[in-house]
This record gives C-alpha cells, sequence and structure tokens, in this order.
C-alpha cells in the first residue's frame, strides 16, 4: 500500500498526479474463502480490516452488490457521539469514539474526523431532566459529558433563537466535546484500502442470491458471479438484513424504513458545532464544503424504496427553521433516503445465529454511522472467536426472548 | 407523499391523515402461558419486513379515527388495495408469483 503524506503529494505533483497507485484492487472471485461479508459499507468493510489486522483471518471476501460505501454510509449525516443512556450501549458506542480518535492515523487515511461538539438541546422541563440524567449516567462510564445553561448554549450558537418568545424555548442542552462529524465516504474508503493491502478481496457488482447449508451450517453464498464457498458468513447488509435472512428462513425482529437527509447550498461559515433537539426531531450541522447537513426523522413505513415522503422532509424544515431563524433563505441543494433497519429497542443486533457459521451485524436503525470502527471491531472478534465480544453480548439476538432489551430510544432517537 | 384509500371513510385522502402501524394479520397467540419464550418474542418483536409486497396497518388518524388494512409494494411503495379490518387480502404475493 502507498503511504500518503504531505511528502507524497509534492512528489506526485511533479508528474501531474498521473501516478497514483489504484486504491484498492478489483479481484476475480476465488472459489472458496475463510469468510465471507455480506455488505460492502462501512461496517462492513471495517469488519474485514478488524478480521485481518487483529485476528490473521486474511482469505477474506467482501461481497458488495453495488459499489463500496453506496448505501447508507453514503447517506448518513455523518455525526460520531457516545452520549448513550444504558451502559450497554455507552459502552459499545465509547468503544467506536476510542478509535476513531485514532482511526485517521491507523488507515493513513484522512477521515476528516472533526471533534467539533454536539449539543442536545432540551425544551421541556422533562427534556432537561432526563439530559441531566444522561449526563449523569455518561459520566459515571466515563464518558465526557456536561450540563449547559440556556446562557451557555447562546454563548456557543449565536445564531440559535434562545429568546423567550422562541417557537422551542431553549432551556439548556446536553454537550459531549469529543463528539463531532466525520467524513462519511472517506470511513468507507480508508477501510477499504486498509483491507485491500491486507489482502481482503473486495467483490463489487456481485449480489448475494442465496445462503447454501448443509446439517445445519453455511457452506457458502450463492451470488450473480457463481458459488463461493466460505466457513463462516457475516451479514453487514443495514436495511436489507431482513432479506438475507430470509434466504436461510430466518426473520429477523427489524424493520426498514426510509430515512431521509438534505444538505443546503454551501454557505461560509456560521455553525461550528452539531445542534440537535430530539424535541422537535431536528439537526444540523455544517459540512467542511459549507453546506449545512439536515437530518429528518424516519418515515413510518416500511420501504425499501431508498426515499420518504416529503411531509417528514417539512416537518424538519419547518423545526429547523424555527431553531435557526437566519437559515429560513437559504436553499436546499439535495435530498435523499436511506434504508434502515430499527429494532425494537433502538439496538443493534449483533450475534451468532441458529446456523453455524452465520453471525448478524444488523439493526442499527438510525445511528449505525458513529460505531462503523467499533461495530467492526466486536463484530470482527465475534466472528474470529465464534463467542461474542465482551461489548457486543449484550446485544445478541436472544435479548428478544430473555427480555433483557436495552432501551435506547431516548439516546438514539435523533442525530445519525 | 402517498395518497390511501381509506376503506370506512371510503374517500382517498393524503398521507399525513394517517399513521402507519405495522404488519397487518399478526394474531395474539390464545395460550400465552403454554408457549415458549421464543415463541411469545416471535409474537411480539419478530416481524416478515418483506422487499415486495406487505400486508400493514395503518390508522386514519385525523379523519375516522380507525384501524384498517392496505396491501402496499415497499420498493415501489405503490399501493394495491385497502381492506377493513377482520378481511382478507385479494392481492397477495403467492398470487402475484412473487416469493
Amino acid at each position: 500500500m502507498q503511504q500518503y503524506s504531505g511528502f507524497g503529494l509534492l512528489k506526485h505533483s511533479l508528474s501531474y498526479h498521473e501516478n497514483w497507485q489504484r486504491v484498492w484492487s478489483n479481484p476475480t472471485p476465488k472459489k472458496h474463502y475463510d469468510v465471507v461479508i455480506i455488505g460492502g459499507g462501512g461496517h462492513g468493510l471495517a469488519t474485514a480490516y478488524y478480521l485481518a489486522k487483529e485476528h490473521g483471518i486474511t482469505n477474506i471476501a467482501v461481497v458488495e452488490k453495488g459499489y463500496l460505501g453506496g448505501g447508507n454510509t453514503a447517506r448518513n449525516t455523518t455525526i460520531v457521539r457516545s452520549n448513550y443512556l444504558w451502559d450497554e450501549a455507552s459502552h459499545l458506542y465509547e468503544h467506536s469514539l476510542k478509535l476513531w480518535e485514532g482511526l485517521a492515523q491507523e488507515l493513513n487515511y484522512n477521515l476528516m474526523f472533526s471533534q467539533r461538539g454536539v449539543l442536545n438541546l432540551g425544551h421541556t422541563l422533562q427534556d432537561m431532566r432526563d439530559i441531566e440524567r444522561r449526563v449523569n449516567a455518561n459520566r459515571l462510564n466515563g464518558i465526557d459529558g456536561e450540563v449547559l445553561t440556556t446562557a451557555q448554549v447562546q454563548e456557543m450558537v449565536p445564531i440559535l433563537d434562545c429568546s423567550k418568545g422562541a417557537r422551542f424555548p431553549v432551556m439548556g442542552a446536553s454537550w459531549q466535546a469529543r463528539a463531532g462529524t466525520a467524513r462519511h465516504d472517506a470511513v468507507a474508503w480508508g477501510f477499504a484500502r486498509a483491507a485491500d493491502a491486507l489482502g481482503v478481496d473486495l467483490l463489487q457488482q456481485t449480489e448475494v442470491t442465496g445462503i447454501r447449508r448443509k446439517d445445519g451450517a453455511v457452506e457458502g453464498v450463492e451470488t450473480n458471479r457463481g458459488f463461493i464457498s466460505a466457513n463462516k458468513v457475516a451479514c453487514v447488509a443495514a436495511g436489507n438484513s431482513s432479506v438475507i435472512a430470509k434466504m436461510v428462513g430466518m426473520e429477523l425482529p427489524l424493520e426498514s424504513h426510509p430515512l431521509q437527509a438534505m444538505v443546503s447550498e454551501p454557505l461560509k461559515p456560521i455553525l461550528n458545532t452539531v445542534v440537535m433537539s430530539n424535541h422537535v426531531h431536528g439537526y444540523v450541522s455544517q459540512s467542511d464544503k459549507g453546506d449545512l447537513v439536515i437530518g429528518a426523522g424516519i418515515d413510518g413505513y416500511t420501504g425499501y424504496g431508498q426515499r420518504g415522503s416529503f411531509n417528514v422532509v417539512e416537518h424538519t424544515i419547518a423545526a429547523i427553521i424555527e431553531m435557526f431563524p437566519i437559515f429560513s433563505r437559504v436553499r436546499l441543494n439535495r435530498a435523499w433516503g436511506g434504508i434502515v433497519d430499527t429494532c425494537p429497542d433502538a439496538c443493534p443486533i449483533i450475534s451468532k445465529t441458529h446456523i453455524k457459521g452465520l453471525y448478524f451485524n444488523c439493526g442499527w436503525g438510525t445511528g449505525g454511522f458513529k460505531a462503523t470502527p467499533g461495530a467492526g471491531h466486536v463484530f470482527a472478534h465475534t466472528i474470529a472467536k465464534d463467542e461474542p465480544h465482551p461489548l457486543a453480548k449484550p446485544f445478541s439476538i436472544d435479548r428478544f426472548s430473555s427480555g433483557e432489551l436495552i432501551d435506547e430510544h431516548g439516546a438514539a432517537g435523533v442525530a445519525h | 407523499m402517498l395518497l390511501i384509500h381509506c376503506p370506512y371513510c371510503e374517500e382517498m385522502r393524503e398521507e399525513e391523515e394517517f399513521s402507519p402501524a405495522g404488519q397487518a394479520h399478526i394474531e395474539r397467540p390464545l395460550n400465552p402461558e403454554e408457549i415458549s419464550d421464543e415463541q411469545w418474542a416471535h409474537y411480539l418483536f419478530f416481524r416478515k419486513n418483506p422487499r415486495g409486497l406487505h400486508h400493514e396497518m395503518w390508522l386514519h388518524a385525523a379523519g375516522c379515527r380507525k384501524y384498517f388494512n392496505v396491501t402496499r409494494n415497499t420498493v415501489t411503495y405503490e399501493i394495491m388495495e385497502t381492506y377493513k379490518m377482520g378481511q382478507e387480502p385479494n392481492v397477495t404475493a403467492s398470487k402475484e408469483g412473487q416469493s
């Protein structure tokens, strides 16, 4: 793998940047792999990378029906944070945030990871009680968090309407300083490049059409490029997880919903942090390019169409404009939808299944992007050792029958 | 924005008047004491979540406030039919030749 550096940039400028090495190769599928990962998004690529790097398993294929990072990795609103309420979820997301903090160096790839902080606004007395409870829980778990007063919020974000007459009065906020944003595509590309360098085969335009089994164990996957045999098959297909599960006659406790987001035209720097409000379900940040990145809520119906209904967008924009009157004349550039696989308890499933050698990482719902490195890390462990990573153990699919649900609706509801 | 025909109001109305209520035709087990935790979990949480034809419930929240069923394609979002609670769908995956 060619190392990226300032010196390299200078050197290649002499040859007009025409001799850069390809970032990853485009191999033909081998007959057999130790592990086949279904889904070439951030989570799948991170899983492949950590399997190769930490567990020495390099005979891996990542099978992707489209192109790498073209699903929800390309469609989220790039926010990274770990201020979840319950211990199990906090530990998992904090594990991920800690990996984020050294990831750009480790992958030798600029992820544009920017710890610009995240504000969660409170508009009601109950909001503030919930915020205090969550911040205290975070601090007990060693995660940074503060409760800010209205004056502190106003000082931090002067353009936010904190006046008494505001439609959504701001009573305070929670603040996680180590949270922030990252460049979504770069994460997938960085993991893909590093995994490729460790010998992982990235098979794009390869769609899984079936999973072959024998005596309760997986044998491999049927694809549009033929059968690929595998000892272990790991499904990281986000919104399409239920479709993969159906291939082996399984149902999952998931529903796939459209989730919409949008960006404005590029503006001069005006917002240097992430502002979100659970109460009115809107959140906004400004990308390095200058666009305002705005996330809406999910559409309530099941949908695989990667688009949602307009009234959901309208609802979010109405709230954003009330909070930031200065944005009222900003024009939107693009809006899109992704398919998110939501769990009844708003927590993911990282789990073995009753079929030997078949693993699922799904159910991240609206909040999978922030967990990309952490999910890949614990899922790789789960696959390699055939037993759950300690951090992944509470997220087994068995929790739905044992009753040990982890209700993160409060902290996971908004900000993706 | 979907346009949905409410089978009770017998009118085509905009999606904003309705709220989706998930998979239809789920039956609560009649013998909850006798079934296993897995079967109970299946009833409570596990869903078909199909890519394609789907039967789901909607509530006409800002109208007659009644629940009814909808057969809808989850990829194209096309609504094939709406029908009252207790009725069976006319359009099904097997009839349409989908698995």
